[in-house]
């Protein structure tokens, strides 16, 4: 079944045209990830479908489980059950640590579902369990990003967009997050992921699109994708042997188009 | 010197007076906190609610407490519909237009209720008198004095509960610090905006009852509470509630020594001087702390 779909949506930031057409659909249980270097607009597709650029996207249709999300507020969208772990994490720094986890169940009644799902949210994180009293603020960049994925599931979303959340971190805690994140996605969340790191995120993805400047120039299953010359080349970092370097880039980031 | 109960007796009447300058300072941090916006229409709001108060009393003849609870749903009113009406179709605002905005309402309240209610004094009683007095530990005071400082105390207390305990309390705080990451887990910034503006003008509203009785009521009944609350809130920390308690008590005290050893007539310097004094000194307030990330 497919949870999100997206139809061709342009958004703009004034007169920066940012998303120049891009669809996608994402199956339900499933692990997408968006591929993409620095300014693609890998935020701001995230950014668009919960609706956090005023008056944006410009075109464009975006559903979520059947139903038009276009043109509604950010707190609805959140409430039919997108978690979002947004770039730079985003916790709030003067919180306490268990503070930041209970906003994550704003939308939720039923105070000992909450209780026990904070219980789950310190066995995926650890960490945290013994940080309940300090100042998000002070928490080292790892410890923010587990506790922002563990503010976003607090919704018990049915799909999970997360930003960029290897960055900044060392290659260990790079393969903790991501081992998490499969954790996550075997208890059920439908995951879309947006990653600089292609490698990383084409091992645990089972789909995939590359996006550069605003467009999607290729899709398919992780597989395909990691087969793919350009892909090898541009994303995992591969080198095609005939290396005549400049024209075959040249030549390479010609196909795609 | 001052003898030892004559120190006391300085610190209660401080605490008397300082209780006033803390709600109404807690009044405009309240809005401050949500919207960065410094409310001078504040103490009108506060003033155009106890005439409502006034109203029901003398006109209506109804019990105090009926008055207290008529004027404190009319102040919660007035605060969600200045935010929905006014504050939230700025477009585009800056701290100064929307500062412009909060005095024009300040102007039109004041005279809307000179208009409605008249311009002359009008005696406002609370069921604690202000002359009789009773004694504790040898420090006397008033009913009304006591009565001011424990419904102070209380209301204060109510308002910590609520923000640190309670689940609406938490959004507030989450949305003041970061009112995306608040939208992205389903916290509504316009509904938090506007409850604050909502509980502000319900803590105005008490402060002006409380200190109504005190002088008589008239249109610029809360003028001179105004500027002391401000003062309070730029002495603690417009950016701390706990900062802007303390500075109305600090406040009180401070103005209570310069009336004793200086002049009691010019003793409403004092509020122009701390303000001045803190701008230059440590603009944050003395309480205000900036927490520093870790890097
Ligand atoms: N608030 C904004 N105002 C104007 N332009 C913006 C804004 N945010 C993003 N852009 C522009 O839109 C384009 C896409 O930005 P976006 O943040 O979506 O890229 P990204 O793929 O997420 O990059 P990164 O990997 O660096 O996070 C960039 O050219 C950027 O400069
Ligand atoms: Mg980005």
């Amino acid at each position: 079944m497919t949870l999100l779909n997206v139809q061709n949506i342009e958004t703009y930031y004034d007169r920066v045209y940012a998303l120049r057409g891009v669809s996608m659909e994402i199956q339900e249980g499933g692990i997408t990830a968006i591929l993409g270097n620095n300014g693609a607009g890998k935020t701001t597709i995230l950014n668009s479908i919960v609706a956090l650029i005023d008056d944006q996207p410009e075109k464009g249709l975006i559903e979520f489980d059947g139903k038009t999300i276009t043109n509604m507020s950010t707190e609805k969208i959140i409430r039919m059950g997108i978690g979002y772990v947004p770039e730079g994490r985003q916790v709030f720094n003067e919180l306490t640590v268990l503070e930041n986890i209970k906003t994550g169940a704003y939308t939720r009644k039923g105070r000992s579902e909450i209780e026990a799902d904070i219980d789950k949210m310190f066995e995926y994180f650890p960490v945290l369990k013994e940080r309940t009293k300090q100042q998000a603020g002070t928490l080292s960049g790892g410890e923010q990003q587990m506790l922002a994925i563990a503010r976003a599931l607090m919704s018990r979303p049915r799909l999970l967009m997360l930003d960029e959340p290897s960055l900044g971190l060392s290659p260990l805690l790079v393969k903790e997050v991501f081992e998490i994140i499969r954790q996550i996605h075997q208890d059920g969340t439908t995951i879309l992921l947006v990653e600089q790191n292609a490698k990383k995120a084409l091992e645990i993805a089972d789909f995939g699109y590359i996006l550069e400047n605003g467009r999607f120039v290729a899709s398919g299953t992780a597989g395909e994708l990691k087969a793919n010359d350009d892909v090898k080349e541009f994303y995992l970092g591969v080198k095609s042997e005939s290396s005549v370097k400049g024209y075959q880039r040249y030549r390479r980031k010609r196909r795609w188009r | 010197m001052m003898d030892f109960s004559e120190i006391v007796t300085l610190i209660v009447r401080s605490v008397e007076t300082g209780s006033i300058y803390a709600l109404v300072g807690l009044a405009m941090g309240i809005i401050y906190k949500a919207s960065e916006v410094p409310n001078f229409a504040q103490g009108e709001m506060a003033t155009f609610s106890t005439f409502i108060a006034f109203m029901v009393l003398t006109v209506h003849g109804a019990p105090f407490y009926v008055a207290f609870v008529v004027s404190l749903l009319f102040a919660y009113i007035l605060g969600i519909a200045f935010e929905f009406l006014c504050v939230r179709r700025a477009k585009n605002p800056t701290i100064l237009s929307m500062i412009i905005l909060t005095i024009g309402l300040q102007m039109v309240l004041y005279g809307l209720s000179g208009w409605v209610f008249g311009t002359e004094q009008r005696a406002f009683r609370l069921p604690f008198s202000q002359f009789e007095t009773v004694e504790i530990g040898g420090v006397v005071i008033s009913h009304l004095g006591l009565a001011t400082i424990i419904a102070s105390f209380v209301l204060m207390c109510l308002i910590y509960w609520f923000l640190e305990h309670t689940k609406t309390g938490l959004a507030m705080r989450a949305s003041q610090q970061n009112s995306m990451a608040a939208r992205i887990n389903g916290i509504s910034s316009n509904r938090v905006v506007n409850l604050s503006f909502g509980i502000s003008s319900i803590v105005g509203a008490i402060a002006a009852m409380l200190f109504a009785p005190i002088i008589t009521l008239s249109p610029d009944l809360m003028w001179d509470p105004l500027l002391k609350g401000f003062a309070a809130a730029v002495l603690g920390g417009f950016a701390s509630l706990p900062g802007i308690v303390f500075g109305g008590y600090i406040l009180a005290l401070i103005e209570n020594l310069f009336g004793l050893w200086f002049s009691l007539e010019y003793k409403s310097v004092v509020a122009m001087g701390i303000i001045v004094l803190v701008l230059y000194i440590k603009p944050s307030g003395l309480f205000s702390k900036h927490y520093q990330r870790k890097v």
